[in-house]
């Protein structure tokens, strides 16, 4: 077998050493009862040529978002990655290497988790950023948590335009941690609502820009409230390319903001792995979740990076742990940092007004298909009301090769919207599919 | 000096010292220092080429952001500065990595290349279930294989990790328990030697933690354990084998008196290499397990994740699992996504969409590779691997525990030390110096001063040879007295020990710009 080098003249030598007849006596310790003396019920070795066959095959039962028009946000993007970032992820060192535990020898892995921090941090305009989280949703959940470690109450809102899932999720982990969680009604532009529910038992109000509906909102007065009741401000954001054209949650007063990262260096993957985002204000740092890398001196005075703060993790707190994340998504967060890298400041800019722009030409083809679009302020994601169920319009559209957005009611059964479609547009999103995309919305209304 | 207990290196000890010959610039030979990206000037720079935009933004007047103060590299700038990076850290694929419970094994690129095929990498989460038969056809026969080597009739598959996925095995107990009139069991029982994610994840779920002594042997004591079960326990979480490396040989006692009770039986799975396809833990009693494919199933570790946590559950337990979970339909697969209808007693949402498929691409890949024949040769060299290590230098260090033979990892305390004026942290450091990455330290912490070793299948006698001469030669320099070589160490590795100490104290967490600091 290709993966394992002992041979068999090698585990006999190695046998003897230990003094063992056979291997049988080095599972001595597992009951007779539960010794399995003949092999499972599946298939043997096979060799890559075989395996790469069976997976080939698997891959082309499915259609890729990039065979043809495309129209699937709400949560997850296709963007353009460079080259570059998938080659070097790939890299044994970065590739193959454990979390950092030992610095002097994963320089590599902490200086660059030590410039993720500091990207993340400058895109959310907050001061400091973890070094990233499973993925947006969790890091959601972890953020209502945090919320209630720092104020000591139970109570937090969450506003009708965070993504279900994200509010799900956010129900499962802090309810069972004991919290009491308050989902408003879903709604387009709904953001403001989370103010009236706000009161001297709320921890925290959750309010994600754009929305789940694509809406753009200056959360301004949102944290005003929050602050003058005594609670925190979280800020989602499932579309981090957003960074580069909209006010930054920090500037608008979020103490914490929360993101999925996939957006920037990512693929899609069918949802995960992904790379979480997780930002706050200096004095809420030591209650933060997550791995933190900080910057130091070795034995010779020379600059360096370790893992730091550890005292919060539960490796080391065990039944005192502040949270239940005890890894990161190191490898997605190294993409991530690559990829900002590449684009910098102005590249990121410039890519999210390409985005913006892409969407304003999907708005004006919807609406000259007669779709009512429902989402006041965007970015790169509308929602539109369709006549009947979106979920079969999009049935229907498939049949024409097109993919055209997320019915709302995937995400959220019980809404009572099952009219709503959402679609968004990226960079990757050519004039030609939204043309026929058009075409095929004007062929079925007619 | 004062020894954290959990692995890491502490504040640097005496003097620096120099190594001699130095060059004119300050960098090692290939081995370059390298500035942060914040250092390199790219501040209007970029390394993208994009076409113009069309339009402004002037729909969004009022909520758009004047500037990204970030800066930006050209592309073999960029190339340059992470390549020089990588190079300042260890790998499985530079030497053994003998990291004890992280099974640091080799990682096939077959799998990195199966999972960048476009029909997984490239498939949206929310695409029309039509369009992604493909990857709904992997998770189901990756279900099939998890269910078959565990012996358990269900499976989780949407946890992102190991510790996500043992909160979702107790989120499924406490489900069960509240849905048969039982919410009221308030306590988990945890080994003293149990990773630190147990008793964090219990707690988190809001039980309160009990700690079972440990026998002499490095076992659960039966004893304690019995006196410590009844109607208030909910669970106990067990690792099998366990920390210390052992196969807990009065397993099905501990389960058949976990369930006398009307407790459940949750197995930490990170150590499920040493047993796979050799032994089934549905055949031991457990209800529940996590297993993490970035272990066993060998998807890589990423210098600190993405990993994955499926969760094995059984019959009374699968009822609870969370959305989503692949089904067959009259149109092919389908997603269950909502705990609704014939789901309603699902406990809820683990993760935003349906887990980390990248890592069910590579981790099937694996199994597919090597079949239910070469799984169970991974468990055999595995075990055999440890074993040898353990012998070979049981003459030399101290075995925390001699009797008997150990599963996949070897593990030592530092009785063997005493009197050297070398601690355990010191001689994992000068493993460095000697091309290896230190062994798990001070982990599990009923032993003390421990050293956990675990080689993985993936070792080659010659290299465990290697290892095992290296630590030899290290052994018989500590005990001869040559300490300045352990209390320095590394001397050889990009940078001298840490100071983490000021690191915590002061936490300089980003990167700011002169003018801030001052």
């Amino acid at each position: 077998m290709r993966y394992l080098p002992l041979t068999p003249d090698d585990r006999a030598e190695m046998l003897g050493v230990i003094g063992a007849p056979d291997i049988d006596a080095l599972f001595a310790d597992v009951p007779a009862a539960a010794r399995k003396a003949d092999l499972f019920d599946l298939p043997l070795h096979a060799g890559e040529l075989e395996v790469e066959r069976e997976l080939s095959a698997l891959s082309a039962m499915s259609r890729p978002a990039g065979a043809g028009p495309f129209f699937c946000g709400a949560g997850a993007y296709k963007h353009h990655v460079p080259a570059t970032v998938d080659h070097v992820i790939q890299r044994s060192e970065f590739l193959t290497s454990y979390t950092p535990y030992q610095p002097e020898i994963a320089q590599g892995t902490l200086q660059v988790l030590f410039e993720f921090q500091t990207q993340v941090a400058a895109l959310t305009g907050l001061d400091v950023a973890n070094a990233s989280m499973y993925d947006g949703s969790t890091a959601c959940a972890e953020a209502v948590m945090m919320a209630q470690r720092v104020t000591r109450r139970e109570k937090a809102i969450l506003s009708g335009g965070l993504h279900p899932h994200y509010a799900a999720v956010t129900q499962t982990i802090a309810h069972a941690e004991g919290m009491h969680i308050v989902r408003q009604k879903a709604a387009i532009d709904a953001e403001a609502a989370v103010i009236d529910a706000i009161d001297a038992e709320t921890a925290c109000v959750v309010v994600q820009t754009p929305n789940v509906f694509g809406v753009v909102t200056d959360v301004t007065k949102i944290a005003e409230a929050a602050h003058a009741a005594g609670a925190l401000l979280i800020v989602v954001t499932t579309e981090a390319v957003s960074f580069g054209l909209l006010k930054s949650p920090g500037e608008m007063g979020a103490d914490i903001a929360v993101a999925e990262g996939q957006s920037i260096g990512n693929a899609l993957n069918y949802g995960g792995p992904y790379v979480g985002l997780f930002a706050v204000r200096e004095k809420l740092v030591r209650n933060m979740p997550g791995r933190l890398c900080g910057e130091t001196v070795d034995a010779e005075g020379r600059r360096g990076y370790v893992l730091t703060l550890s005292t919060r993790e539960q490796h080391i707190r065990r039944e005192k742990a502040t949270s239940n994340i005890c890894t990161n998504s190191g490898l997605c967060a190294l993409a991530f940092t690559i990829h900002m890298t590449l684009l910098g400041g102005t590249g990121l800019q410039q890519l999210a007004r390409i985005n913006h722009a892409r969407a304003r030409e999907l708005k004006a083809a919807v609406q000259a298909a007669g779709l009512e679009v429902l989402t006041p302020r965007f970015f790169n994601e509308i929602a539109v009301r369709v006549k009947g169920s979106a979920a079969k319009l999009v049935d229907d559209l498939l049949a024409d090769g097109i993919v055209a957005g997320v019915p709302y009611s995937r995400l959220d059964p019980h809404a009572g919207l099952d009219d709503v479609l959402l679609l968004c547009a990226t960079e990757t999103t050519p004039t030609e599919d939204i043309a026929a995309l058009k075409s095929a919305l004007i062929a079925k209304a007619a | 000096m004062t020894m954290q207990n959990i692995g890491r290196p502490t504040r640097p000890e005496g003097e620096a010292e120099t190594t001699g010959f130095q060059s004119l610039t300050g960098g090692r030979g290939l081995l370059q220092d390298e500035p942060l990206i914040f250092e390199l000037g790219g501040w209007t720079k970029t390394g993208v080429d994009l076409p113009a935009a069309a339009e402004d933004a002037s729909d969004l007047a009022g909520l758009t952001r004047s500037d990204v103060p970030l800066p930006g590299l050209s592309e073999p700038e960029t190339m340059r500065h992470y390549v020089r990076l990588s190079q300042k850290n260890h790998a499985i694929d530079l030497a053994l990595y003998p990291l004890g419970s992280c099974t640091m094994k080799h990682n096939p690129r077959l799998n990195e290349k199966a999972a960048r095929m476009a029909g997984f990498a490239d498939l949206h989460p929310l695409a029309p279930i039509a369009t992604t038969q493909g990857a709904l056809e992997l998770m189901d026969r990756l279900a099939h294989w998890l269910k078959t080597l565990t012996g358990m009739p269900a499976v989780a598959l949407s946890p992102k990790a190991g510790a996500h996925g043992e909160l979702c095995g107790l989120l499924c107990i406490k489900a069960a328990h509240e849905a048969a009139g039982q919410g009221h069991r308030r306590t988990v029982l945890v080994p003293t030697s149990a990773h630190g994610t147990n008793p964090a994840t219990a707690a988190f779920v809001g039980y309160t933690v009990q700690e079972i002594a440990q026998t002499d042997d490095g076992r659960v004591d039966l004893a304690d354990l019995e006196s410590k079960l009844g109607p208030d326990v909910a669970a106990i979480m067990v690792t099998n084998p366990n920390t210390c490396g052992l196969f807990e040989r009065d397993v099905i006692e501990i389960a058949r008196l976990t369930h006398a009770v009307g407790a459940y039986f949750y197995c930490d799975g990170a150590n499920f290499n040493a047993i796979v396809g050799r032994v089934r833990p549905g055949d031991l009693g457990v209800d529940a397990m996590h297993i993490n494919l970035h272990k066993t199933f060998s998807t890589p570790h990423g210098g600190g994740g993405p990993g994955a946590g499926p969760v094995v559950l059984s019959e009374a337990l699968a009822p609870f699992a969370p959305a989503p979970w692949v089904v067959s339909g009259p149109g092919g697969l389908t997603l269950v996504e909502e705990a609704i209808d014939e789901a309603a007693s699902a406990f809820g949402r683990m993760s935003a969409f349906h887990g980390q498929m990248g890592m069910f691409v590579r981790a099937y890949a694996y199994m597919r590779s090597h079949g239910a024949d070469g799984l169970r040769q991974v468990a055999e060299d595995a075990v055999l691997n440890a074993n040898y290590i353990k012998a070979r230098l049981s003459d030399v260090m101290t075995p925390a525990f001699p009797d008997g033979p150990c599963m996949h990892e070897a593990l030592f305390d530092d009785a063997w030390l005493e009197g050297a004026g070398v601690t355990t942290l010191d001689f994992a450091k000068a493993m460095i110096d000697e091309g290896f990455h230190p062994m798990t330290m001070y982990f599990p912490l009923v032993v003390h001063g421990a050293m956990l070793i675990e080689p993985t299948e993936t070792e080659s006698k010659r290299e465990l040879d290697r290892f095992c001469d290296a630590l030899r030669a290290l052994a018989a320099k500590a005990k001869l007295g040559d300490v300045e070589r352990f209390k320095g160490a590394p001397h050889l590795a990009p940078l001298r020990r840490l100071d983490e100490t000021l690191a915590a104290r002061k936490p300089k967490l980003t990167w700011k710009p002169e003018a801030e600091l001052a």
